[in-house]
């Protein structure tokens, strides 16, 4: 991996859209529950704007720009090699239906260890007028030949 | 965010309380419907010849859907999935999902720590799937706050 990948900041991705639907369809996925990840009214009775996403739900808006990073022709990196290390969301404030999120890359770390390179990629996340809603942080493994 | 009846109060909370436990079971469809929410269509999670191909004992879950259902057992507990203001997890081993039986994973949340000032409890869960953790520090920062903190 190309250790000159350290500190690049990516361009914003286009921005993403908040649907309900999507975030009913997501909360049914990752098991949840809550009348607040579904239901509008009890979101609303709980002080939200509209139904509060899962906690997880941030990798959806974070994937584009991931696939900036193992797209990008001077990284040196083979996606087929990679393998999710740590994954971390940092909220502001939670993500709800309506949102339209912006989400731009920094890659923060760059290290090798015993063969394996690991990247740590930071996607910011802001809201329609810029003010921070979630940061993404995700380590990726890229193992050696074995 | 409004207090309500069934958030906690962190002041009855202590270190090493369990707070939450919950087992789910995981199908190959679970892992369809994941990956059709979330986008990550990566055949490993839906394909044994490909799992096969490279290198892998059998389709896995997503680890982000074990990341994701794991701190659900803390939203009910918490009573808002807003109250999650920091959640992290290191992928320490696969969970494979047999064609036919599936997988249990299992989730005990405990407090970790506890911040009076912030009001945030730390929740840390032990999540595992056939008797081995399959997370490691996997924390929640949740905020028992009776007002958002913005």
């Amino acid at each position: 991996m190309n250790p000159e990948l350290k500190g690049r900041v990516f361009p914003p991705v286009p921005p993403y859209l908040v649907g309900r639907e999507k975030v009913r369809e997501f909360s049914r996925a990752v098991f949840a529950t809550n009348p607040i990840n579904h239901d509008p009214e009890a979101a609303r009775a709980a002080g939200h704007a509209d139904v509060v996403a899962p906690p997880t739900f941030a990798v959806v808006v974070q994937e584009a720009t991931l696939a900036q990073l193992l797209a990008e022709p001077d990284a040196g990196i083979d996606f087929t090699r990679v393998v999710h290390g740590d994954q971390r969301f940092t909220y502001s404030r939670p993500i709800v239906a309506g949102d339209e999120l912006t989400a731009t890359l920094s890659v923060s770390s760059i290290k090798t260890l015993g063969g394996h390179a690991m990247v740590t990629a930071e996607s910011r996340v802001v809201d329609a007028r810029g003010a921070h809603v979630v940061t993404a942080i995700s380590t990726l493994v890229v193992r050696g030949d074995e | 965010m409004s207090q309500t009846l069934t958030t906690p109060d962190l002041s009855t909370l202590t270190v090493g309380e369990v707070v939450a436990s919950r087992e789910f079971a995981l199908t190959r469809d679970s892992l369809v419907r994941y990956a059709g929410a979330s986008g990550d269509f990566n055949p490993i999670h839906y394909r044994d010849e490909v799992a096969v191909s490279v290198g892998l004992p059998g389709v896995l879950a997503h680890g982000m859907l074990t990341m994701g259902l794991a701190v659900q057992p803390v939203v009910d507990w918490a009573g808002d999935p807003a109250r999650v203001v920091d959640y992290q997890v290191r992928f320490t081993r696969p969970v494979l999902v047999d064609g036919a039986t599936g997988a249990n994973v299992t989730v005990t949340a405990k407090v970790g720590a506890l911040d009076v000032e912030a009001q945030i409890a730390r929740i840390d869960l032990t999540v595992t799937f056939n008797d081995q953790t399959v997370l490691g520090k996997a924390q929640a920062r949740v905020s028992l706050a009776a007002v958002a903190v913005a």
